[in-house]
């Protein structure tokens, strides 16, 4: 427990959670208890990009994906751009393009499906401050049993997607240095084609949710709203694309920072500044600067960014999205959820026009090309833009790698988000459990990595303590692994 | 006596000159084994064919079969000891299954499955190992060997050369190349020798080969490590289609 200055006081709450674990919040309160600085923590140190030096870099694309079990496909990918570039290769056959297109979609929609329905819809549909035993996908399944299996079968859906292509629902193989390792065979096809109206209906259904919930709650459009920066891919008519195109980043009035920008040269748009508490980058756009250059990505950025969406379902979802602002960017941070099924809708409309296309069951699966010292592969993940950067030896052995992954570009937004609801929220010395959710649900709308944990059948382990300028400790609130919340002062 | 054994009660015929192992190899009984292929000369030194001779452990690939010989072989006092014996081996080298491309073609991860073992139960060595990716076509990654000397004997034997040795004793013991170098770049080995694929885990791979051979699809995908003459998939596409 530290202390900045005599008249400040500092809470902590520890841990929020990461990855496979814990983060940390902390607010410092001036003596009137108004919020001079909120920091969110992520003390996760995964390492990666330390321990695959000296790997052959064919084993990249499968060690990476290791980061993480909710979007294992999206770094699993983002690995595979950047070796087919070591490899030579620029442009891959039909099949293996559309296959690793096809998988993506997969890998979007379950994520998506995974976030809104299991960890974010207890939020929306009982409150932020209700019943905490209730406030769990538990909850929703015997509330509303229509919208909670819905999304278990969205996600169930997406997860099928990914194993007819990588041999498994996580941590497959799929992609190959310059293209793909298999085939979908006609029928597997055929199967994923069951059920995909289902998918598209029950994913509009979704986005009608969101959309409602948006629209007849007020109070939400300024809950840990920011007006920002965003940063995400586009494809070359400027359309949403979430596998291969030019990143465009734009201010929040929509005018252009940069557009149709080869990812490739990333090092000289995005530069990452460390800071000594946390050990997650703040990345900043380099042509804005240190002190403003910091931006949102992520469904919303992507839905604001974009010209259209193509498929229609999903553009004319986008067009109320956007007229819901007057045209403008819509920067409500909770409207990340509705922009987050509108995607998801894309991924289903996508996913059938793709079953659809006879190039999907080709079997030109590999090119190959001329060896090159580097590679860089970025697509859009669930949860925003994803950089993956690596250099290899002589030998084929990886000596360098640098992972931007999406989380990180939200960070300093994440900490923006909740300074803005401490602020709102917090309320004296008096911690209740309703603070905790909100400063949760604040960061819960990024869909952060760390929030898989955050929020799992509500047991996201919690700590806030007041600590007052002398060090004593005046209150600390504890929510443990079951949910129940012990004021322990 | 007529030249025959009994493996678990079971009486099975033997030539002369035949271990315990080529006569069950020959009767289709399957007694563990890692550091051992029909061929070679054996070896002994994995000891997970360990079977008990009248009340002596013996190693079933090196003892000759002989008339009326008595052999215990499935019995879950055996199977727990090489189940311990293959947990060693786990914790001795640095098996990351996950992140290895001979996952689902690797013998020592398919007698881990064989045994159920659920974790390596002794703390990890996490040994310091060279990686050595000088061969244009081939990688050694000396992080997954389990000195099993198959490359040793399959270069010596089969291929007419003498690539591989083991150097270095008890913990210390891994293997090298002989090149006054010690880099496999340095040395005659070829993609063609029996050498570059005999290694039943994943410390000699094909280089710039990625996953390949899809999960699913993969030796211990389609067969049981206990199959007799299981015939290994090529992680080594010579195709790029798919079939």
């Amino acid at each position: 427990m530290e202390h900045t200055a005599s008249n400040t006081r500092r809470i902590a709450i520890d841990p929020v959670s990461r990855v496979e674990g814990h983060g940390k919040i902390t607010l410092l309160l001036d003596a009137d208890n108004h919020v001079q600085e909120a920091r969110l923590h992520i003390v996760e140190f995964r390492g990666f990009e330390k321990f695959i030096q000296g790997r052959p870099y064919t084993e990249v694309p499968y060690f990476v994906q290791r980061l993480c079990g909710i979007c294992p496909v999206s770094h699993h990918l983002a690995a595979a751009k950047a070796v087919d570039q070591i490899v030579g290769v620029d442009e891959l056959t039909p099949t293996a393009t559309k296959l690793r297109r096809l998988i993506h979609f997969g890998q979007v929609l379950q994520s998506h499906a995974l976030h809104f329905f299991h960890l974010s819809s207890p939020d929306f549909l009982f409150g932020f401050g209700s019943n905490l035993a209730h406030r769990n996908i538990v909850g929703v399944l015997e509330d509303y049993p229509d919208i909670g299996l819905k999304g278990v079968k969205l996600r169930k859906y997406g997860q099928q997607v990914i194993a007819a292509i990588a041999g498994k629902r996580i941590h497959g193989a799929a992609a190959i240095p310059g293209g793909m390792n298999k085939a979908l065979s006609d029928d597997e096809r055929k199967a994923l084609l069951v059920d995909i109206a289902d998918i598209i209906r029950w994913s509009q259904d979704a986005v009608t949710l969101n959309e409602t919930i948006h629209l007849q709650h007020p109070e939400n459009h300024a809950f840990a709203t920011l007006s920002t920066n965003y940063l995400g891919m586009v494809g070359a008519q400027g359309e949403l694309e979430l596998y291969h195109g030019g990143l465009r980043a734009r201010r929040a009035d929509g005018s252009d920072i940069f557009d149709q920008f080869d990812y490739r040269d990333y090092g000289s748009a995005i530069r990452e500044e460390v800071r000594n508490w946390s050990y997650m980058k703040f990345p900043y756009l380099t042509a804005i600067g240190k002190d403003n250059g910091w931006y949102r990505v992520g469904p919303l950025a992507r839905v604001n960014l974009c010209d259209s969406i193509p498929t229609p379902l999903a553009e004319a979802a986008r067009v109320r999205f956007r007229a819901f602002a007057g045209g403008a960017y819509v920067h409500d941070t909770l409207a990340f959820h509705w922009a987050r099924m509108i995607e998801m809708l894309h991924c289903a409309e996508a996913i059938q026009e793709l079953l659809n296309d006879p190039d999907i069951t080709g079997t030109d699966l590999v090119v190959t090309g001329a060896k090159r010292a580097q590679g860089i592969g970025v697509i859009e993940a669930p949860r925003g833009t994803l950089f993956h950067h690596y250099q290899v030896n002589e030998q084929g052995l990886i000596e360098k790698a640098n992972l931007i992954v999406s989380t990180t570009s939200n960070n300093q937004a994440m900490n923006e988000s909740v300074r803005s609801v401490a602020n709102q929220y917090l309320d004296g010395h008096e911690i209740t459990e309703g603070l905790l959710n909100h400063l949760e649900v604040a960061v819960r709308a990024y869909d952060p990595c760390l929030s898989c944990a955050t929020h799992a059948l509500g047991k996201m382990p919690l700590q806030v303590e007041v600590v007052s300028a002398t060090g004593e400790v005046l209150n600390r609130v504890s929510k443990n692994m079951d949910g129940v919340v012990e004021c322990a002062l | 006596m007529s030249n025959t054994l009994f493996i678990d009660g079971q009486e099975i015929p033997f030539a002369p000159g035949q271990t315990i192992m080529d006569a069950s190899l020959e009767a289709g009984i399957y007694i563990p084994h890692l550091c051992h292929k029909p061929g070679l000369t054996p070896h002994g030194s994995c000891k997970l064919c360990t079977v008990e001779v009248d009340g002596r452990s013996v190693s079933a690939c090196t003892l000759p079969a002989a008339a009326g010989m008595k052999v215990d072989n499935n019995t879950p006092a055996l199977q727990e000891v090489r189940k311990t014996l293959v947990q060693m081996l786990f914790v001795e080298g640095n098996h990351l299954c996950p992140t290895c491309s001979k996952t689902g073609d690797c013998t020592l991860q398919a007698l881990g499955y064989h045994f159920g073992m659920l974790d390596g139960h002794f703390p990890p060595f996490y040994p310091r190992r060279e990686v050595d990716a000088s061969h244009p076509d081939l990688v050694l990654d000396r992080d997954r060997c389990v000195l099993c000397e198959l490359c040793v004997r399959a270069s010596r034997e089969q291929d007419g050369k003498n690539v591989f040795a083991i150097s270095g004793r008890g913990a210390s013991a891994h293997i090298i190349v002989n090149t006054s170098s010690g880099k496999l770049g340095d040395s005659d080995l070829t993609l063609d020798d029996a050498a570059a694929h005999i290694c039943p885990v994943g410390a000699i791979l094909p280089k710039n080969h990625g996953c390949e051979v899809p999960f699913g699809r993969r030796t211990f995908d389609l067969h049981s490590v206990a199959e007799s003459d299981v015939a290994h998939v090529g992680l080594q596409k010579t195709e790029h289609h798919d079939e």
